[in-house]
């Protein structure tokens, strides 16, 4: 197969870069997933369906390092992003992997917290706090491994200097995976009323 | 005038290195080809019909001459029915009306309607094929498995599609959830990819009114799709939750709500009817401007009164759920959104009738098949309006008249248009005509008795005939001969709609080889993808073309000829 | 391309307000308890949430500079579901009593455990029972 790839994806109708609106369209997808979960929720904790109180359990300070954690590897993906713009692959291939790590970071705190939670006999069937709890925290895991990968897989293109653009397509990926996680954070730590 | 020159002259030094030879596998199985995804999801639809059809065929035999073997089936146990009713909606709903009418014609036409020589991003395309097909696995997979395919209707409501214990097919159920889930990332993944396409791809000089009705159409479905499909997926992961690990989120005796799933598979299901209806609406509007050669009626009218159905279609989803015993005044304002909806609609119809006014008709097979969708579909709407008012559907919901309302609906969308477009785009797909005896013999036959069919089914309806029943005669009121009557003429009639089917499976295929070859512009239409040969060839265009007009300009004076092509820069 | 011409925000700046605005989430719960008023939680977690959400989204996705029609794309997916789906369902959801009915967990006057329902077989029983009877049916 030739690398050249057909007319149509050159094309820019609407001054958005299509690889770039597409990842906007996938991200308005995403936002209706996880806008579902969020409203189910909602609506169970404002039912009082038995068991939402148990939000005082989570452990507040490992939600809010990871909350920190997120953030940080936010920016790095941004600086990242913006070292790519000024076609300096290695510096882009360096905040990459940076962010990488962030979300390592993150996936030990996560499964720090699982543990300790499965190891007291807290599980995904105690009541609908917890179901809700693994499930949304899972789904949201899953985008964040997903993110990890397909960072990983780009930078080493960035590194030689090739597809510079794709920082950016996976830096809005990963501000997204953020996002969830700033109103998963309060849903599920702070909000125990 | 000046920048779209330089678009085309890069544009045709990069066209030149598009093309080159292909194995079989990378051209035919895993091609990245926009017209070959159509194909192949068109044909994966087509099959996936015949099985749907063939349930069909097997469960009415069984609700006429009950407790009997079934030719070609044998006995219908009552896990048998209740899969192979259940199977039926799901698949011809999800794999077959979506695949063939948004997949199918969307890959297929999107990028030539718009002038390009394929989609943005075409490996992405493949993907999505790949996970269809996957799912099409998946789901055969869950009828083989201990307790036999999933039995508790496709809308699947819990507890009875999350217990085992109650629905008896433990993994079966997981499986459908599955398959279900599979197909809708299929869809999301193509569906990121039309509207990208469209946005951004368009040929040179082609405004947003300059586009295809049916491209804004199909266009305007995957965003609805997008937008209500998300809180189902939610909701499916929840499901599924439920039926694996033993979550409760939809279990009543340990907090759960079953309501609530009805509410996220209602959000999705309504906009969903309307995500198949509008490309048809788009085919049929592409076939009766052609025929009618006359200018379409009301391109703007009818651009917004499909964003405002669309609209309006995200706020009727509880008009299902009426004795599902919801909140009374919360039935009261889906009462009035669901009747305002058949507005918009209504005034899509009158503006197809109205392009029809005064115009020089030609029935040809396609435009036959369109006219039929427009009388089909008036019946369907009309009908829906009991439905949707609270009072009235206390008494027909979860009967026959509501089977018989939606398939006279879903059948001029899924199966009427489908031919429709399929005998429209066949020349131009494989660059020959199909045999018009056989066409006609094949309209008529199924028109004729997909009234049969159905029209009978309203009357059982308002006899008090509940759906999803395995035997009737357990029900002394409705066991009568009279009742039975109807039901045995409908079954007939659904066998010889079925024995109609030969002939076009015979004209498909036998035309491919030995029909008559088709110029590039039979109809003499005015769109873009006549502008290309027939059948297109890899990249599609000789020169890819630059767009001057809008694409319904028919019979306008002062043109030698009664159509004047999109990309025609001169009088024609 | 022209979108590098746009002036760039201090990443690093914003950065730093998140996490301010993180740390007053954070005591946010502190206060409402202490002067037991509930409504200062919410604007803490779901203002701030907000806020934060605002942040990211103009400033490190670049939608400040992004065309109006991505705004519009996602502000409107929100709206959808956030106001449609939830005030749809809300009245049936929460929803707690009913006219021949009470959800008694909710209303806090019985136990989860004095309402599940048990189940009388085991999916074996039940599927050879079923079994039995269509074949005994025929």
């Amino acid at each position: 197969m030739s690398m050249q790839g057909p007319i149509a994806t050159g094309r820019c109708a609407t001054g958005i870069p299509s690889a770039r609106l597409a990842v906007w369209w996938l991200l308005a997808s995403e936002v209706f997933i996880f806008g579902g979960l969020i409203a189910v929720f909602l609506l169970y904790k404002f039912n009082g369906a038995p068991g939402m109180e148990d939000a005082s359990l989570t452990v507040t300070w490992a939600g809010a390092l990871n909350t920190f954690v997120l953030l940080t590897s936010s920016l790095t993906i941004v600086l990242a992003h913006d070292a790519a713009e000024h076609g300096d692959g290695h510096k882009a291939f360096k905040f990459t992997w940076i962010t990488i790590a962030g979300g390592l970071i993150f996936m030990c705190v996560k499964a720090f917290e699982y543990y300790s939670k499965i190891s007291h006999g807290v599980g995904f069937t105690t009541n609908i706090f917890w179901s809700f709890y693994f499930t949304m925290t899972g789904l949201h895991a899953l985008h964040v491994m997903g993110g990890m990968i397909i960072m990983g897989l780009v930078s080493f293109d960035v590194r030689k200097g090739r597809n510079l653009q794709r920082t950016e397509l996976v830096g809005l990926y990963w501000h997204f995976v953020d996002i969830v996680w700033i109103f998963l954070f309060p849903m599920l730590y702070i909000a125990n009323f | 005038m000046s920048q779209t020159a330089t678009v085309q002259h890069q544009e045709a030094h990069a066209h030149d290195d598009h093309h080159h030879d292909q194995s079989f596998l990378s051209k035919y199985i895993f091609s990245v080809d926009h017209k070959v995804i159509g194909l192949q999801y068109m044909f994966l639809g087509l099959l996936m019909a015949a099985l749907g059809g063939f349930f069909a065929y097997a469960f009415r035999m069984q609700l006429a001459f009950p407790g009997e073997a079934v030719p070609g089936f044998g006995v219908v146990s009552p896990a048998e029915y209740n899969m192979m009713i259940t199977n039926h909606g799901t698949i011809m709903i999800f794999w077959v009306a979506m695949p063939v009418l948004i997949a199918a014609f969307g890959n297929y036409l999107i990028p030539l309607m718009i002038g390009c020589d394929d989609m943005a991003f075409p490996r992405l395309n493949r993907l999505s094929i790949q996970v269809f097909f996957v799912s099409i696995l998946v789901l055969l997979l869950s009828y083989f498995v201990e307790g036999g395919g999933f039995g508790g209707a496709w809308t699947s409501y819990p507890p009875l599609s999350s217990v085992a214990e109650y629905s008896l097919t433990n993994w079966g159920s997981s499986l459908w959830l599955l398959a279900v889930t599979l197909e809708i990332v299929a869809f999301l993944i193509g569906g990121v990819n039309f509207l990208t396409t469209t946005m951004n791809s368009r040929a040179p000089g082609m405004k947003m009114t300059d586009v295809p009705i049916l491209v804004w159409t199909i266009n305007i479905a995957v965003i609805m799709f997008m937008g209500s499909v998300g809180p189902l997926v939610a909701g499916a992961v929840m499901l599924f939750m439920d039926q694996r690990l033993g979550t409760t989120f939809f279990l009543p005796s340990a907090g759960g709500d079953p309501v609530l799933w009805q509410h996220l598979f209602w959000f999705f299901g309504h906009p969903e009817v309307y995500v198949v209806l509008f490309p048809a609406m788009g085919v049929v509007a592409e076939i009766i401007t052609t025929f009618a050669r006359k200018k379409l009626f009301g391109y703007r009218a009818i651009l917004y009164t499909i964003i405002a159905t669309g609209a309006l279609s995200f706020i009727v989803w509880a008009h299902h759920q009426f004795i599902a015993g919801i909140d009374p005044r919360m039935a009261n304002i889906f009462t009035v959104t669901t009747v305002l909806i058949s507005v918009p609609i209504a005034e899509m119809l009158f503006c197809y009738i109205a392009t029809l006014y005064g115009g020089s008709i030609r029935y040809e097979l396609p435009m036959l098949w369109a006219v039929a969708f427009l009388v089909t579909f008036l019946v369907g709407g009309v009908t829906g309006i009991p439905l949707g008012s609270s009072g009235t559907d206390l008494f027909f919901h979860d009967t026959y008249f509501v089977i018989a309302h939606f398939h006279y609906t879903f059948f001029p969308i899924a199966i009427i248009a489908m031919f429709a477009a399929l005998y429209f785009w066949y020349p131009k797909m494989f660059g020959r005509h199909m045999n018009k005896t056989l066409g006609l013999i094949h309209f008529w036959g199924t028109v004729i008795f997909f009234n049969g069919l159905f029209m009978p089914l309203f009357l059982l309806g308002m006899a008090g005939q509940h759906r999803r029943i395995y035997n009737y005669q357990h029900f002394p009121d409705l066991a009568s001969a009279d009742l039975q009557g109807i039901r045995i003429f409908a079954t007939t009639s659904l066998v010889l709609l079925l024995l109609f089917q030969i002939p076009f499976v015979w004209n498909f295929f036998s035309s491919m080889f030995t029909g008559e070859k088709a110029e590039a512009n039979p109809w003499k239409a005015n769109t873009l993808e006549w502008a290309a040969p027939s059948p297109p060839p890899h990249g599609n265009f000789k020169e890819l073309p630059v767009v001057y007009r809008g694409p319904y300009e028919y019979s306008v004076p002062g043109n030698r000829e009664d159509f004047w092509p999109q990309h025609m820069p001169d009088r024609n | 391309m022209s979108e590098s011409a746009h002036a760039h925000p201090n990443y690093v700046k914003i950065w730093a307000i998140l996490l301010g605005l993180l740390i007053v989430s954070l005591i946010g719960p502190e206060i409402g308890h202490a002067f037991d008023a509930p409504w200062i939680i919410v604007v803490t977690a779901f203002g701030i949430a907000v806020v934060k959400a605002y942040m990211v989204c103009a400033d490190f996705m670049h939608l400040r500079f992004e065309k109006k029609i991505v705004w519009f794309l996602l502000l409107a997916s929100l709206i959808v579901i956030s106001a449609v789906f939830f005030f749809g369902v809300a009245s049936d959801v929460i929803k707690t009593t009913g006219q021949n009915w009470e959800d008694c967990v909710a209303n806090k006057t019985c136990t989860v455990e004095q309402r599940i329902i048990v189940t009388p077989h085991t999916y074996a029983e039940v599927s050879a029972a079923h079994d039995a009877q269509t074949h005994s049916g025929q």
